[in-house]
């Protein structure tokens, strides 16, 4: 192996790690705010990756027709749990959020996909399909276990993974998709060479990351969901609706998953089922990160990707083994060092 | 008329029974503390009032009724409950803490946000010199202080203190119920849960005795502070 190598591995390490950090980033996040063990993360770069790939060739994304099923489903889930309830403001809002705004998104879509309108506009409006449905799916499957236990959370999670797989392959076909690079530009720095994408992918983590870091270090809502994830009956106590705290960390994840497929779709293709793999690495990143610090989780989510981008170079059939198992000596090492911890409460 | 009416108010965890037709009120302005041994369901009370636990019986706000309404609806209606463990934010600097506890008026802009935080900062000039700290890092006296201010940024109605007293030095239990008694004067009505009954007693306008979840005693605290069984149970013997 030569420096030329090494540099392109890193490089390659680099940008997947970039992916795989703001998807930890999210995994943390909710996990904070609403103790979700968000599997189905992973389901939101494929969705993401299939919409923004149906839109550039110029056809309606069938992920249309899923965001106003779980429209539907999620303001029918908000009136039984809601029942008894006569505050009409609160009925207003729900409505709005689950029917009315799934379904403007939904007729915009129609008038504007086959118009092929142009990469930005496809991307904000994939965006725009994928990212409510992660607060809707929240409503359904969430809301009502607020206050279950780690475990069953983890177990709603996990049926949720396999029920927007499903979802995905009625909805996208079981033929996977490839997007055209942001950018065909090439940027050549000594032996390296950048592709655009790359750049795209680089910066667009970076941004993402500074903006996270004002929202949450500067604007009321951002510390009110730090508040939340903190210390929730706290929370609860100042008047923050806790429940509020929920759907915005899991727009915020919906948002990061469309947007991690909207980036990588140009650079590999994307199945239906694709996501869950890209999804597990955020999470052993998170993991290894200790799912509680952001830091950890953005440095982790970048060895992660070098890790992978050397495995699949020395020993490509053990890519996976070789990723994944880098799990195990940190967490051994966590339960050496903290000992055993009870779960809460 | 009473800020806070509570009437025949029940709760049970799973089957047993913590409070039992438990009936109380404060009125504006007053305040009025509720003392009683361990065990004998005073935290219960406060935490149902707040909505955090599910109880039977009624409790009226003001002229709301609260049947049914969260939380953070009741925060939100002028309702601040410090509860027996702060429930601080801890790894958040003071100011945050307190500035979160302005959430109720969070569309009344940034001025009067300064405002209420000057407010508490004369209340508690400790939490001052603290400001930039993480809560984390408070002792427990400045936690009590903290847990008190975040509430009073809310600007409430009623007041409920879960032990403040609890933990803390005797020279810093003074100080609390110091504040407690300048709170008086800002027309903010108080319910109080001491265990330390002879303080309680000191500050309060109206006193209840809880025991094994029941009333057994309910009056003008100065007469309770003289009534024999009272004295003997909660105050002690004391000399002169």
């Amino acid at each position: 192996m030569d420096s030329t190598i090494l540099l392109i591995l890193l490089q390659d390490g680099a940008v997947n790690g970039a992916i795989y950090a703001l998807l930890a980033l999210s995994l943390v996040l909710v996990f904070a705010v609403t103790r979700v063990i968000y599997v189905a993360q992973g389901e939101f770069v494929a969705y993401g990756a299939l919409t923004y790939a149906a839109l550039d060739g110029g056809q309606l994304p069938g992920s249309v027709w899923l965001l106003c099923g779980l429209g539907v489903a999620a303001f029918i889930a908000g009136l039984w749990q809601g029942r008894g309830q006569t505050d009409a403001g609160l009925l207003l809002r729900l409505g709005l959020e689950t029917v009315l705004l799934p379904g403007a998104v939904a007729l915009l879509a129609i008038w504007l996909a086959p118009l092929k309108p142009g990469m930005l506009v496809e991307v904000a409006l994939t965006l725009a399909i994928v990212t409510p449905m992660s607060p809707l799916l929240y409503r359904i499957a969430f809301q009502p276990l607020a206050d279950a236990p780690v475990l069953v959370l983890l177990i709603a999670a996990v049926a949720l993974h396999l029920a927007l797989t499903g979802l995905g392959l009625v909805f996208f076909g079981p033929e996977g998709f490839r997007a055209p690079a942001f950018s065909e530009a090439i940027l050549t720095v000594g032996p390296l060479t950048i592709p655009g994408q790359a750049l795209w992918i680089g910066g667009l983590t970076l941004a993402l990351m500074v903006a996270l870091f004002g929202f949450f270090g500067r604007t009321l809502t951002g510390k009110a969901l730090r508040a939340t994830a903190v210390n929730r009956l706290g929370a609860r106590l100042v008047g923050i609706p806790t429940e509020r705290a929920g759907l915005i960390a899991f727009a915020l994840a919906g948002f990061i998953g469309a947007l991690s497929g909207v980036l990588i779709v140009p650079l590999t293709t994307v199945y239906y089922d694709s996501g869950f793999m890209i999804g597990l690495r955020g999470f052993t990143a998170a993991i290894i990160g200790g799912l509680g610090s952001y830091p950890g989780a953005v440095l982790a989510a970048v060895l992660v990707g070098v890790a992978e981008s050397f495995s699949s170079f020395w020993a490509s059939a053990f890519k996976e083994v070789i990723v994944f198992t880098a799990i195990i000596p940190v967490l051994l090492w966590r339960s050496l060092r903290h000992g055993s911890t009870e779960e809460e409460e | 008329m009473s800020v806070l009416a509570i009437d025949n108010l029940s709760v049970a965890y799973g089957g047993i029974t913590a409070l039992d037709g438990v009936s109380l009120a404060v009125g504006a302005g007053q305040i009025v503390t509720v003392i009683g041994p361990n065990g004998a369901g005073k935290s219960t009370l406060l935490n149902a009032a707040m909505g955090i636990l599910p109880a039977g019986g009624t409790i009226r706000f003001g002229d709301t009724n609260l049947a049914g309404m969260k939380v953070a609806a009741r925060v939100q209606a002028g309702m601040s409950l410090v509860p027996e463990k702060r429930e601080l934010f801890a790894t958040m600097s003071v100011e945050d803490n307190l500035r979160l506890g302005f959430y109720r008026h969070r569309g009344a802009g940034r001025r009067a946000m300064l405002a209420a935080l000057e407010e508490v900062f004369a209340l508690f000039p400790r939490l001052r010199e603290r400001r930039r700290q993480d809560a984390g890092t408070l002792s427990g006296g400045e936690r009590q202080m903290l847990a008190m201010g975040r509430a009073l940024m809310a600007r409430p109605r009623l007041l409920m203190l879960d032990e403040p007293s609890l933990g803390l030095a005797p020279l810093i239990v003074r100080d609390i119920f110091h504040t407690i008694t300048a709170l008086r004067k800002t027309g903010v009505a108080i319910l109080l849960i001491e265990q330390n009954a002879r303080a309680a007693l000191q500050v309060a306008d109206h006193a209840y005795v809880l025991e094994t979840g029941r009333v057994t005693f309910a009056g003008d605290s100065a007469a309770l502070a003289a009534d024999p069984r009272i004295v003997e149970m909660y105050l002690g013997k004391n000399p002169g």
